[in-house]
């Protein structure tokens, strides 16, 4: 017992974010009362953001393998073979609780985080993405959350130097309290030069590498792992403060580094800092670390063991060394001017030791605070349906209703957010935001690129948990195909409320089960992911907000499509659909955003029909038979038609079925479909293929002109919607 | 033609730099660290972009006071031709080697997108290869781009025909007086420029309007 510690009492333990049978544990597995230092590296440990204490059970029955899987969950980052004997490196993360009390910081250091968790295992990134969720438009803090989100991921990926490819921006008033930040990135590595977590050999050196060890940040996974109630302001300490600079020396150390040899294992201090690299180093080689913290460099006077051990600074790095090589490692951080500190040493114990000015404050088993945390079977209700509403379709003035839609705060163009971002630099960005996918070359490599995009549609989710679900994970595999690309593997970002309820577990249990039939059936396994639970405050949940982020492999980017309308005259075709072209309403933003209608199921994925199309999209693409493809989504056929010709400055004609309400034509969000531009001359071998591989094709249309004419409605002109389009994001900003 | 790219620790574009001086001139350009205090002779010294120091004070104003500066001055006195792009610019401009000053962009964020230049003078060793008054296409990401000189410098470095490029077709995307976009020094050795031709020279990049700048001084080294 250190002097000044304060004494465990009941609320302390609490304040930990431990219950009474989780303290309960503790005493049996130690035999003793924990010292304040151990009983902060327990919550450190046990808590719901490093633990996955409560998704662990679900998470483990998705889909985790696969022909190109090198390494599935579990390490920092998934690793998934690109041929040439490279890997893609990817993950995608969440900053929510962070963001919210802090955007700018918040948003920062999720970006770094993530950045982190590529590099550390020997890959230097290459692509970046994120899906921002923020409340009403209209809500007081919107603006200023927008503002300093927006800047920080700018702030930190900028200097950083990776380019910000794709990502999310959505509304809603169900974000009020909680805004989400998932941060996506991804590197490419050699296979055979992948670093991991796990440590081995006794006695060998710990090292301590990076930027200083402050009190900022001390309990923020703790923090992250509890609901916002209106002491909010009082949590700000918890956030911890990014510096890039130091980022991006780090990783130009690191891989310096791993070049030489020197690294045994690596792990970089995220969540609860030093206490989880040092568990989850050794935990996972079956060896006890000892650390002495009267090495740890620090950049405040007086900091306790306690603070030390919980301290999230960002910047810093954990290994485990070849001893013989500790001076040439040494070297390589001097000149990056970073600090290099043997801190401890490898034992074959099983024990969490922690010295301090030659007292042993915590002596803990570390298996028990690593993989063998407390795990939950949490009740669980399945979501009831809800009923569609009545509603009678009377008139509908289309192209009315497509100019509102193209200019609503969800559908409008996101310009404002990625004009922020440096999405050029390492000059091999070859698709920006705005298309269905970001696309980035393979430095070094003659044809290759890999395409990313990241997607979930949350209304869908909470309508039906399974099939919105499903849906999060069809959308990314469509929107990666629509480029030609072939998807391979992605990683899952789970946001939900407060799991000790039933109905949100009952929407977490159901949105997994969904992702999971969707990545079976789409052969696209879950390589890497993260858990956010107790999004709520003052009690309301978030939307359940299942992010999914994708990452496929083109062949060869000159035979690649994109979504611009790019010659006039050209015949387009919406494959995947039916003779009706579109039917469903229900949740779709027609529904929502004119009529006020928010009940009825989401749009079903039927998963061997979006199978089916998305291959024979691919093909087609393959062929050379269409540069040109948009996936039907939010807003269905008329808003990916208003994209497209947005995009290439160019209109078209479209016909409509004489069977269907065009309400329905042009604005259901059926799933499985893509608006694919052929030339007039090709027409004839696609239909013909088509009918081989069974997939539906209905002619629609033409492009040309300046004006997209749907079917009756009046023929809208390219910069009405453009105008439409672009307006509301700065318009709103500046308000 | 053998070129220098200076390398501080927190240069991002030095890669960029890099892969473009090579794809173009045929050579890997040789990469010298800030640490180092003497340079070998070269046709082409180039400080490449990025945050040199983090920029958390003002851009460019930590890296201006490398040693490796007083070396990048003793050559450009000699006239060896220096490129400094984006971060170069700041360091070069806080070093002194240019005139003028970049402030935070007008709209107080950071920007890349596609800009419009007008080429105001053809006749330097870094724009040969263009012609007088033509427009071309370039990005842009930066964010402390907003070129400023006070009446006096303005009015000389106008007369002397030392602003190389200007934001054209009311594309300026940071506030720079004058719409200026690069910068030379008298000797018109010593050019600054906040857009980045090293992302614009491959169809890939979307164009390839960048490429006549590194031609020309290609042409120079190697006429």
């Amino acid at each position: 017992m250190i002097i000044n510690d304060p004494p465990v009492t009941k609320d302390l333990i609490a304040e930990h974010g431990l219950n009474a049978d989780e303290y309960q544990k503790i005493l049996d597995l130690i035999g003793r009362e924990p010292s304040y230092t151990e009983l902060g590296i327990f919550s450190a440990m046990w808590n719901e953001h490093c633990s996955y204490k409560s998704s662990k059970k679900w998470l483990r029955t998705l889909p985790t393998k696969g022909k190109y899987v090198i390494l599935g969950p579990g390490e920092n980052a998934g690793v998934v073979d690109i041929g040439d004997g490279q890997a893609v490196i990817f993950k995608m993360e969440s900053h929510n609780h962070p963001s919210y009390i802090e955007p700018y910081q918040g948003a920062a250091t999720g970006i770094g985080g993530i950045l982190r968790d590529v590099f550390t295992m020997g890959a230097r990134p290459i692509a970046a993405m994120n899906a921002l969720r923020f409340g009403a438009p209209e809500h007081k803090k919107t603006r200023h959350l927008v503002n300093g989100v927006v800047a920080g991921v700018g702030g930190y990926a900028n200097c950083f130097g990776v380019p910000t490819v794709g990502g999310e921006v959505e509304f809603d008033p169900r974000y009020n309290g909680n805004n989400l930040v998932n941060a996506f990135a991804a590197g490419i590595a050699d296979t055979d030069k992948i670093f991991l977590s796990e440590a081995k050999g006794v006695g060998l050196p710990v090292v301590y590498l990076g930027a200083k060890t402050g009190r900022d940040g001390v309990g923020g996974a703790t923090m992250a792992s509890a609901e916002f109630d209106d002491d909010i302001e009082e949590k700000r300490p918890t956030v911890q403060v990014g510096d890039p600079f130091t980022e991006k020396r780090l990783m130009e150390a690191t891989l310096e580094l791993m070049a030489t040899g020197a690294v045994v294992a690596i792990q970089d201090m995220g969540a609860a800092g030093l206490t989880c690299s040092a568990v989850e180093m050794g935990a996972k080689g079956n060896l006890g670390i000892e650390l002495d913290l009267d090495n740890v460099p620090v950049r405040e006077e007086n900091m306790t063991p306690y603070e030390m051990m919980l301290s999230e600074s960002q910047e810093r790095m954990l290994m485990v060394l070849h001893p013989e090589k500790e001076a040439e490692a040494r070297a390589v951080f001097e000149k990056w001017e970073l600090d290099f500190a043997t801190v401890g040493k490898t034992t074959d114990d099983l024990r969490f030791r922690i010295i301090w000015q030659g007292t042993e404050v915590a002596n803990l088993p570390i298996k028990q605070l690593g993989d063998e945390a407390p795990e939950y079977d949490r009740p669980w209700v399945p979501t009831k349906p809800t009923k569609t509403p009545e509603h009678t379709e009377s008139e509908t003035d289309i192209a009315k209703v497509l100019v509102q839609l193209v200019g609503s705060p969800n559908l409008s163009s996101r310009r404002w957010v990625w004009e922020q971002y440096d999405t050029l630099i390492q000059g091999n960005s070859l698709q920006l935001p705005g298309g269905d996918a970001g696309v980035v070359r393979v430095d070094g490599h003659p044809t290759k690129a890999l395409a990313f995009s990241s997607d979930v549609t949350p209304h869908y989710c909470e309508a039906d948990p399974f099939e919105g679900g499903k849906q999060a994970v069809a959308e990314c595999w469509r929107n990666l195909c629509a480029t030609g690309a072939k998807p391979l593997a992605c990683s899952d970002n789970l946001n939900f409320g407060n799991p000790e309820k039933p109905e949100i577990m009952g929407q977490l249990v159901g949105a997994i089960k969904g992702i999971g039939a969707a990545c079976e059936a789409l052969d696209f396994p879950i390589v890497s992911g993260n858990v956010s639970l107790y999004n709520e405050t003052n009690g309301v949940g978030i939307l359940p907000t299942p992010t999914i982020a994708g990452v496929a492999l083109i062949p060869d980017y000159k035979k690649m499509a994109r979504i611009p309308f790019s010659q006039t005259g050209q015949e387009i075709l919406l494959v995947g659909a039916n003779a009706n072209w579109g039917s469903h309403l229900p949740q779709s933003q027609y529904f929502k955003q004119i009529h006020n209608l928010h009940k009825g199921p989401p749009p079903p994925v039927d998963l061997t029909h979006e199978k089916a199309t998305g291959e024979f999209v691919r093909y087609i693409i393959a062929e050379n038979l269409s540069a040109n493809v948009h996936d039907c989504s939010d807003g269905g056929l008329a808003v990916a038609l208003a994209e497209m010709a947005i995009a290439g400055k160019m209109g078209a004609t479209i016909a409509q079925p004489t069977s269907n309400h065009p309400a329905a034509t042009f604005f259901g969000e059926d799933q499985g479909r893509y608006v694919v531009v052929v030339s007039p001359k090709d027409l004839q071998q696609v239909l013909d293929k088509a009918a081989k591989a069974n997939v539906s094709i209905q002619q629609i249309g033409t492009t040309k002109g300046d004006t997209l004419k749907l079917g009756h409605a009046r023929a809208i002109s390219v910069e009405e919607l453009t105008t439409a389009h672009q307006g509301w994001f700065p318009r709103f900003m500046a308000q | 033609m053998k070129s220098l790219v200076i390398q501080f620790p927190g240069s991002n574009r030095d890669r960029d730099m890099i892969a473009a001086l090579e794809l173009i001139s045929g050579h890997k350009p040789q990469v010298i660290w800030h640490q180092e205090t003497t340079l070998p002779p070269a046709d082409l010294i180039v400080v490449p972009g990025g945050f040199s120091y983090g920029d958390y004070l003002r851009s460019g104003a930590i890296a201006a006071r490398s040693a490796i500066l007083i070396e990048i001055a003793r050559h450009a006195a000699r006239g060896v031709p220096v490129l400094g792009v984006r971060n170069g610019f700041q360091i070069l401009t806080e070093a002194g080697l240019l005139p003028g000053t970049l402030m935070r962009n007008a709209s107080l964020k950071f920007v890349c997108k596609n800009v419009q230049l007008e080429i105001s003078n053809a006749d330097t060793l870094f724009t040969g290869k263009y012609s007088s008054n033509q427009i071309i296409n370039c990005p842009v990401a930066h964010h402390d781009g907003n070129y400023f000189a006070s009446p006096d410098t303005l009015k000389t470095i106008e007369d002397n025909a030392q602003v190389a490029f200007r934001y054209a077709n009311d594309t300026n995307p940071n506030g720079s007086i004058n719409n200026i976009a690069g910068v030379l020094n008298k000797q018109k050795n010593v050019l600054g420029l906040m857009p980045h031709p090293e992302n614009f020279i491959e169809p890939a990049h979307g164009g390839t309007d960048g490429r006549a700048l590194f031609e020309s001084l290609l042409e120079m080294a190697n006429p």
